[in-house]
C-alpha cells in the first residue's frame, strides 16, 4: 500500500483492501429469519396504516408484515412486487425514515418504527434468491410499446406492460440497464451487483427487449418511435447536472458528483480509485451526502459537505446526516461557494456564510476557505434532451396523475416527469401507474 | 395455484374461513364489508324469536388477557344474541346473500326450547334464501339462565330433540354449534348425529372470568360494581378447540359428521392445523375483532402457498389428515428416544432452559463459567420444555435417536415400536399373563 490517507493531492489505494472491503460492506445487513419475527411481531396491523399512506408505491405493508410472521415470505413478497416490481431495491435504498418509517404508530409510542425497510428486504430477498419470477404475461395483445430509459420508472413500466401482454422494446442510452440503480445509488446501499441481479431477475417475465447503447434524439426520434410502436413511455431521469456559478469552476480536480458516484458503482477494484486528500462536495442532497460519504469510505483524509443553507432545509433527511457525520464527514451548513481557488488544479474553495431574513438566502459578507484537491458538486440534477413536442413543466416533463404528457400516446414518468419526489420509489409507482394507462388505452377502455 | 373453494354440507364458498356467529356477522354493514375484504361466508348473528329482541347490558361487555407488548391473546364477552328485530335481520340476510351469491350465508339460531318455537323461525329465515342454519347451544352466559344456548347444549337429550325438530321442519342444512362448557364433547356430538345434524361446528365461547379489579372486589368485565362469568375466546382457547375437534372426529360413532372449525383461529396456519384435525373449514370471531377484516387475505395467502408447497389441490387433500395419528396415551411408542440439541451458534446465552431444567426437570442442561449451556445426553428425558421456553425460534431442536443406538440415560439400545399396553410394568399386561 503505497499511500495513505496523509498523502497530499489525489491519489488511489489509500486503504487496504480489507478496509476497503469492510467500508463498502451493506449499510445494513440482511435480517436473519430469527429477527426478521421478532421485528415482524413489532407491527400492530393498524387499520389504514399511515405506513401504507406514506409509501409512495402504496405497499400493503401491514399484510406483508403479517405475511412474514405467519411463516410466508414469499406470500409477503408477492404483496410487495404486486404494488413494486423493485420491491428490492427499494428495501435497500428507500429513504424510510421520511417515508412509511417515519410514520409508524411505534415511532409516535416508543420513538422506534418496526423496521419496515429491512421486512421488505428480507420477504423480496427471499424470492429473488430462489430465483423464481412470480408473475406471468397474459394472452398477448400484438401491442409494441417503447420504453425510454431502462432506470426504476422505465423498468417499473416495462415490467406491468409485459405482464398486461404487450411486447415491449426497452432503450438506453448507456451500456448497461439499471438507470440510478446502477450508477447512482451508494455502493454500500446495494452490494453485490443487486442492481444488475434485480433487472435480469425483472427481464425473466419475457417480452421485454432491451437495446442498450441506443439514446433518443440521437439514434432514433420521438417520431420514429411514435411510429413503429403503439404507446411510448419515457422514463429518461435527469441527464444533466446544474452549473455552480462560480469562479474557477474549471479548474482540474472539481467534477460532477454523480461522474465520481457512477465510475465507483461500476469500479470492480475499489482500490484503483483516485480520491483528494482533502475533499468537499457543494451541495445538501442525498447525492451530496452519497458523494461525501463514499469519498470518506475510500480513505480521503477530511471530507466536508458544505451547504448554503442551514440544517432544517437540507435535501437529505436528518438520517442521512447523521450517517455522513457517523462516517466522520463535516457538514459546513450555511455557506455559499464563492470561487474555486487554484493555479490549474484545485487547492481551495473559498465560501461566504449566509443567513435567511425574510425566507431569503443572504450573505453575511464574512469568508471562509476550505482547503481542497477534489472538489465535487452536487447541486442538482436537470432534465436534458426531452423531446421538444411536449409541454414542460418547471423544467420536467408536465404529465398527468397517471403520466400522460401533452401528445397522445405518449407518458412519462419518475425524474424526467413532472410530479412526485426524485426517488426510487416515486419512479417505480410512476412508471406503474403509466403502464396502467397505457394498458387501458391500448385495450380502448376507459 | 391451489383451489381454495370449499363446500361444507353442500354449501359452497370460496375459501373456507368463515366469520363466525357474532359481532363481525350482526348486521348488513358489517357483511357486506366482510365479503369485499374477502371472507368465504359467514354465520349471521344468532337469532331470536319474533318480539321484542333481547337487551344487552350497555358495557363494558369485554374483558381481555394479553400477552408481551399487549397482544390480545384471550377475550372475554358477556353480549347476548342479536337486540335487533327479528324482522331487520331477515331483510338484511335476504339483501346481502342476493347481491353475494358466491359466499355461504348461514344463519344462526336460538329460540325457546320449543318445537312451535322452531316450526316458527325455520320457514321466515328458509325464505331469505340463506344456505344454511346453525343451532347456537353455545352461548353460556345470559341466554342460559333462560334455559337456551348453552343450558340446552349441557343436555345431550335436548340437542337431539331441537336438532329432530329442525330437520323435520327445514330443507336447509342444520349445523349444531356445540359448547365446550361439558365434560365429553363426543356426547353431544353423538346426541346431533342422533338428531340428524349434517354437521357440528365448535367451539362456543368457554366460561371465564378474566380478571378481578382488586380495589372494587369485582369480576371484569365491571358493571356498576358487579360482573359476571362470561364467554372465552381467542388464540388462548384455540387448544382446547382443537383437542374437541379431533376428539369428535376420532370417535368412531361421530367420525362422519363433518366439523365446522372454531376457536382461537387467527392465521392460516391456525385454520390449516383446524383442518388437518377434520374441520372441513374454520370460523373466526376474535382475530376478525382484533385485526379487522383485513385478516383474512394473510390466511388465504398463507393457506395458498402452503397447499402448493404440499402439493394440495384442494382443501378436502388434508382436511382430517391428522385425524389418525391423533391416538390415545397407551400407543405412543416407549421406544422413541430423541435429545435435546442446542445450537450454539442461535443462543443468545438467556439461561431460562437452564432454569427450567435445572430448577424444574431433570438436570440435564449444563452451563460453564461462560455461558456455555449444553445437554447432558445421561439426565435428558426430552421433556421439550426447554424447546418451549426458549426465545429463539428452532435454537433447541430434539435429535430422535436411531434403532440401535444407545440412550445414554438408560444405557440401552433403543429398540422397535413398543407400548404401555405390552409394557412389563404395567399391571395389565401383568395380570393378563
Ligand atoms: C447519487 C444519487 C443517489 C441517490 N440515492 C437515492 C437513494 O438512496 N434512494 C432513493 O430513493 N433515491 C435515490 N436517488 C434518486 C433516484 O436514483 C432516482 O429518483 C431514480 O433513479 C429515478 O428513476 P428514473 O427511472 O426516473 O431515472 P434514472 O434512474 O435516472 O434512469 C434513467 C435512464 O434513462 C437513460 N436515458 C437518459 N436519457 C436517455 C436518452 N436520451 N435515450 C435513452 N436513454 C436515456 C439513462 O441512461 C438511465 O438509464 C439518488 C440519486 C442520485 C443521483
Ligand atoms: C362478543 C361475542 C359474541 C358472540 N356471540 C355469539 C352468538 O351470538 N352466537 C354464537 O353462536 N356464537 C357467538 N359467539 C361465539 C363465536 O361465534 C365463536 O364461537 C367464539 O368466539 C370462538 O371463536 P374465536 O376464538 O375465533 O373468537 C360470540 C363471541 C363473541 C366474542
Ligand atoms: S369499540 Fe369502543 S368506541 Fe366502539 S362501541 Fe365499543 S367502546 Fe364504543
Amino acid at each position: 500500500m503505497p499511500n495513505s490517507q496523509f498523502t497530499p493531492g489525489i491519489a488511489s489505494g489509500r486503504l487496504s483492501d480489507t478496509e476497503l472491503k469492510e467500508n463498502f460492506a451493506d449499510l445494513h445487513a440482511p435480517l436473519e429469519a430469527h429477527e426478521a419475527l421478532v421485528a415482524a411481531d413489532r407491527c400492530y396491523f393498524c387499520h389504514d396504516a399511515p405506513c401504507m399512506t406514506a409509501c409512495p408505491s402504496s405497499i400493503d405493508i401491514p399484510l406483508f408484515i403479517r405475511q412474514i410472521a405467519t411463516g410466508t415470505p414469499e406470500a409477503a413478497a408477492q404483496t410487495i412486487f404486486d404494488q413494486n416490481i423493485l420491491g428490492g431495491m427499494c428495501a435497500r435504498v428507500c429513504p424510510t425514515e421520511t417515508l412509511c418509517e417515519e410514520v409508524c404508530v411505534r415511532e409516535t409510542a416508543e420513538g422506534k418504527p418496526v423496521e419496515i425497510g429491512r421486512l421488505q428486504r428480507y420477504a423480496t430477498d427471499t424470492v429473488m434468491e430462489s430465483g423464481k419470477h412470480p408473475y406471468t404475461r397474459a394472452d398477448a395483445t400484438g401491442k409494441k410499446v417503447a420504453v425510454v430509459g431502462a432506470g426504476p420508472a422505465g423498468l417499473s413500466a416495462a415490467h406491468r406492460l409485459a405482464m398486461k401482454g404487450h411486447d415491449v422494446t426497452v432503450y438506453d442510452a448507456r451500456k448497461k440497464a439499471g438507470g440510478l440503480n446502477e450508477f447512482g445509488i451508494a455502493a454500500y446501499k446495494s452490494v453485490d451487483s443487486f442492481a444488475e441481479r434485480e433487472v435480469e431477475w425483472l427481464l425473466k417475465i419475457g417480452g421485454i427487449t432491451l437495446e442498450t447503447g441506443k439514446a433518443l434524439g440521437k439514434d432514433f426520434t420521438l417520431a420514429s418511435l411514435q411510429d413503429e410502436f403503439d404507446a411510448v413511455f419515457l422514463g429518461m431521469g435527469l441527464g444533466g447536472v446544474n452549473a455552480l456559478r462560480a469562479e474557477g469552476e474549471d479548474k482540474s480536480g472539481v467534477a460532477d458528483a454523480v461522474d465520481f458516484i457512477s465510475e465507483l458503482r461500476q469500479s470492480n477494484d475499489l482500490s484503483s480509485l483516485s480520491v483528494g486528500r482533502n475533499v468537499v462536495v457543494i451541495g445538501g442532497g442525498m447525492t451530496a451526502v452519497d458523494a461525501a460519504v463514499q469519498s470518506k469510505l475510500l480513505g480521503a483524509q477530511n471530507v466536508t459537505i458544505a451547504y448554503r443553507r442551514d440544517k432544517g432545509a437540507m435535501g437529505a433527511s436528518q438520517y442521512e446526516q447523521e450517517l455522513a457525520t457517523a462516517k466522520g464527514v463535516r457538514i459546513l451548513y450555511n455557506a455559499a461557494p464563492k470561487k474555486v481557488i487554484g493555479n490549474g488544479a484545485v487547492e481551495g474553495v473559498e465560501f461566504e456564510y449566509t443567513t435567511t431574513e425574510g425566507g431569503k438566502l443572504k450573505g453575511t459578507g464574512e469568508t471562509v476557505t476550505l482547503e481542497a484537491d477534489q472538489v465535487f458538486k452536487a447541486i442538482g440534477q436537470t432534465l436534458s434532451g426531452a423531446p421538444e413536442e411536449l409541454a414542460m413543466d418547471g423544467g420536467k416533463i408536465a404529465v398527468s396523475e397517471v403520466g400522460a404528457t401533452s401528445v397522445t400516446g405518449i407518458w412519462a414518468g419518475g425524474d424526467c416527469a413532472s410530479g412526485g419526489d426524485d426517488l426510487t420509489v416515486t419512479a417505480v409507482a410512476e412508471g406503474r401507474d403509466a403502464a396502467e394507462d397505457i394498458h387501458s388505452y391500448l385495450m380502448g377502455g376507459a | 395455484m391451489a383451489d381454495l373453494t370449499s363446500t361444507f354440507v353442500g354449501i359452497k364458498s370460496p375459501n373456507p374461513f368463515w366469520l363466525a356467529s357474532a359481532p363481525p356477522t350482526d348486521k348488513e354493514y358489517n357483511v357486506r364489508r366482510a365479503f369485499e375484504a374477502g371472507w368465504g361466508g359467514v354465520v349471521w348473528k344468532t337469532l331470536g324469536s319474533e318480539g321484542p329482541p333481547v337487551v344487552n347490558v350497555n358495557g363494558p361487555r369485554y374483558g381481555a388477557i394479553f400477552g408481551a407488548d399487549r397482544r390480545l391473546l384471550g377475550l372475554n364477552n358477556i353480549e347476548l344474541i342479536t337486540d335487533r328485530p327479528l324482522q331487520t335481520n331477515l331483510r338484511e340476510i335476504k339483501a346481502v346473500k342476493r347481491d353475494y351469491p358466491d359466499r355461504a350465508v348461514v344463519v344462526s339460531l336460538m329460540v325457546p326450547c320449543e318445537e312451535d318455537a322452531w316450526k316458527a323461525i325455520l320457514p321466515v329465515v328458509e325464505e331469505t334464501g340463506a344456505d344454511g342454519v346453525e343451532l347456537n347451544f353455545g352461548c353460556p352466559h345470559g341466554m342460559a339462565e333462560r334455559g337456551m344456548g348453552s343450558a340446552v347444549g349441557q343436555v345431550p337429550e335436548y340437542i337431539e330433540m331441537v336438532t329432530r325438530w329442525c330437520k323435520q321442519n327445514t330443507r336447509m342444512p342444520v349445523i349444531v354449534k356445540l359448547t365446550p362448557n361439558i365434560t365429553d364433547i363426543r356426547k353431544p356430538a353423538e346426541a346431533a348425529k342422533r338428531g340428524g345434524a349434517d354437521a357440528v361446528s365448535l367451539i362456543n365461547t368457554i366460561n371465564s372470568i378474566t380478571s378481578v379489579d382488586l380495589d372494587a372486589m369485582s369480576p371484569e368485565p365491571m358493571i356498576d360494581g358487579k360482573g359476571t362469568h362470561g364467554g372465552y375466546c381467542g388464540p388462548a382457547v384455540k387448544p382446547i378447540a382443537m383437542n374437541m375437534v379431533a376428539e369428535i372426529a376420532r370417535n368412531a360413532e361421530t367420525a362422519d359428521v363433518p366439523i365446522s372449525g372454531i376457536g382461537g383461529i387467527t392465521t392460516w396456519r391456525d385454520a390449516a392445523e383446524f383442518m388437518a384435525l377434520g374441520a372441513g373449514n374454520v370460523q373466526v370471531c376474535t382475530a376478525a375483532m382484533t385485526y379487522g377484516f383485513k385478516v383474512v387475505q394473510e390466511m388465504i395467502s398463507g393457506l395458498s402457498q402452503w397447499m402448493d408447497e404440499k402439493g394440495y389441490e384442494s382443501t378436502a387433500d388434508f382436511v382430517g389428515k391428522a385425524t389418525p395419528n391423533v391416538t390415545d396415551w397407551q400407543y405412543l411408542n416407549l421406544n422413541h428416544v430423541t435429545k435435546a440439541v442446542i445450537n450454539q451458534d442461535d443462543c443468545i446465552k438467556c439461561g431460562r432452559c437452564y432454569a427450567a431444567c435445572e430448577d424444574t426437570s431433570h438436570q440435564a442442561i449444563l452451563m460453564s463459567e461462560d455461558r456455555v449451556f449444553t445437554v447432558d445426553d445421561s439426565e435428558c428425558v426430552a421433556c421439550n420444555l426447554c424447546v418451549n421456553v426458549c426465545p429463539v425460534e428452532n435454537c433447541i431442536t430434539m435429535k430422535t435417536l436411531e434403532k440401535g443406538e444407545v440412550d445414554e440415560r438408560t444405557g440401552e439400545k433403543v429398540g422397535d415400536y413398543s407400548n404401555w399396553t405390552e409394557h412389563p410394568n404395567n399391571p395389565a399386561v401383568v395380570a393378563a399373563e
